[in-house]
């Protein structure tokens, strides 16, 4: 978490390849929640021995193996090993879905192909399994830099994920950006405010003693504020990760990640 | 301690306040100078209410010379000294409704219902302090001389 300077200079590559409409020029200093944790937390992400995250990564590795369904194939019987066939798939999702004509996120489009392609029972949101599936799909793209894809047809559901970023709500009446745009960096109560990338999920988060979505963590900052939180699977939950994926264009993946 | 989490279990379970319409208060310049119950707060409360971190959450946001200051935030000034910064009047209307004087103050209105979108059902149309509460924080940061 030391290079800085690259980090910089492959974010700001990235937003000049995004297009002039690209929000992710507004904001510089690019900075992983990585950065902003102590360093026992920094090095527990860091060691796949004491990261509990990988956990969740080997519980995928055997469902990604597993017949299931009607069908009678594992995920691995169609796109073979994860390592080449999923390399880099999470660094440009949520991406557009052509049977709903919306963006899907990387858990919904698993459980697509759970549902159609294996016609199986399909997973609940936020289940074991479905985040064992996701984490592990996601890990093959460690490292990679965050790329959302050029797809025009996505613009005006990341537009839509803008808005919401910068509404109020709540009793509180704050917006994301009030938190992550203008004050990343300070202390709300104990906790370092970081900027609010999704670099990391599904993550191995110590507050709840388990490994959860990003869709998890956005719906605890609504309720935080007090507001009515979006239910998990809500279109409005993929809007927002789109324009956060946006935001944080370049920044490298880091699932599974560990934060406090 | 992790407020942020903790919040959404504990927020649930304090006890929110009564769904009683909002008395009505006059602002005079940038202050409210009648208590809003006609009677003074209780400052021992006030700072009992300061430092709950679930309920008042001031000092999520705030020092204050209050204990654990490390788990203090640092997004607004300091409430230390605001005794001798502002009158009794001006603390009250800040409390009450912060964004009548700075539109896009991030401080919560502590003491209003409307202009909000998609509050969670448990805290609709309840100020987040009542009246008493309200007159019990401000009866606390009167004491907060420098
Ligand atoms: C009142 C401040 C506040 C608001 C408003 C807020 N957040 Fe957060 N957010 C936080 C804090 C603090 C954390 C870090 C959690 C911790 O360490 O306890 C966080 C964490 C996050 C993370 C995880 C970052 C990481 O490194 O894993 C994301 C993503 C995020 N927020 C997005 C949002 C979005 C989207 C919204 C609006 C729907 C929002 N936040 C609203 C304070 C806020
Ligand atoms: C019977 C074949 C089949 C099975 C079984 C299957 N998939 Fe797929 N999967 C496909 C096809 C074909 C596509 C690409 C077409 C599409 O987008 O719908 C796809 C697309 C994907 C994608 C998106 C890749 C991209 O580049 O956008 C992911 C991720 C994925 N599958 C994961 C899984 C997982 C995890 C499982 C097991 C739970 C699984 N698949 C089971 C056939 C299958
Ligand atoms: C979410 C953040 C937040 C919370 C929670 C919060 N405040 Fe504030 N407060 C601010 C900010 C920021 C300012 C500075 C004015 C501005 O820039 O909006 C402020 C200013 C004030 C002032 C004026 C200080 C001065 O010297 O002019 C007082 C008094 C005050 N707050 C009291 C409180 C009390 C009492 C509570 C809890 C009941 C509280 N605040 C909760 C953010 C907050």
């Amino acid at each position: 978490m030391t290079g800085r300077a690259p980090r910089l200079l492959v974010g700001l590559l990235a937003a000049c390849l995004a297009g002039s409409s690209a929000p992710a020029g507004d904001m510089v200093d690019k900075r992983s929640g990585a950065d902003f944790m102590s360093p026992e937390n920094r090095a527990m992400q860091a060691d796949d021995m004491s990261n509990p995250g990988m956990f969740a990564v080997l519980d995928g590795e055997q469902l990604w193996n597993r017949p299931e369904g009607a069908n009678g194939r594992s995920c691995a019987g169609c796109h073979g090993e994860a390592a080449t066939s999923m390399r880099g798939v999470a660094a440009r999702y949520p991406a557009f879905d052509e049977r709903s004509e919306r963006p899907i996120d990387l858990a919904g489009r698993i459980g697509e192909c759970r549902r159609t392609r294996q016609e199986a029972s399909p997973l609940l949101h936020e289940s074991p399994e479905l985040v064992a599936l996701t984490a592990y799909v996601a890990h093959q793209s460690r490292g990679m830099p965050i790329s959302p894809p050029q797809d025009e047809r996505l613009a005006p559901f990341r537009d839509n994920g803008r808005r919401l970023y910068e509404r109020r709500i709540g009793q509180l009446d704050l917006s994301c950006a009030s938190c992550h745009d203008a004050r990343w960096g300070e202390r709300l109560g104990g906790s370092i405010m970081p900027q609010g990338h999704p670099t990391a999920y599904p993550l191995y988060r110590l507050e709840w003693q388990a490994v959860g979505s990003l869709q998890r963590r956005l719906r605890n900052c609504m309720i935080g504020v007090r507001a009515e939180a979006f239910a998990f699977g809500a279109p409005e939950l993929v809007e927002l990760e789109l324009y956060l994926m946006e935001r944080a264009a370049g920044l490298p993946l880091e699932t599974p990640g560990v934060r406090p | 301690m992790r407020w942020w989490n903790g919040l959404c279990v504990l927020a649930m379970l304090a006890p929110a306040a009564a769904a009683e319409p909002l008395r009505p208060y006059v602002v005079e310049g940038d202050a409210i100078a009648r208590s809003l119950t006609g009677r003074p707060g209780d400052a021992d409360n006030g700072r009992r209410l300061v430092m709950d971190r679930h309920r008042s959450l001031c000092v999520l946001c705030h020092a204050a010379p209050l204990p654990d200051p490390h788990l203090q935030g640092t997004l607004a000034p300091t409430l230390a000294g605001a005794g001798s910064r502002l009158s009794e009047g001006q603390i009250r209307l800040r409390v009450v409704d912060m964004k009548r004087l700075l539109p896009d103050s991030i401080m919560p209105a502590y003491y209003r219902t409307d202009g909000l979108a998609r509050v969670a059902a448990s805290f609709r149309d309840r100020p987040i302090l009542t009246a008493e509460e309200i007159e019990d924080v401000v009866a606390f940061l009167v004491t907060l001389k420098e």
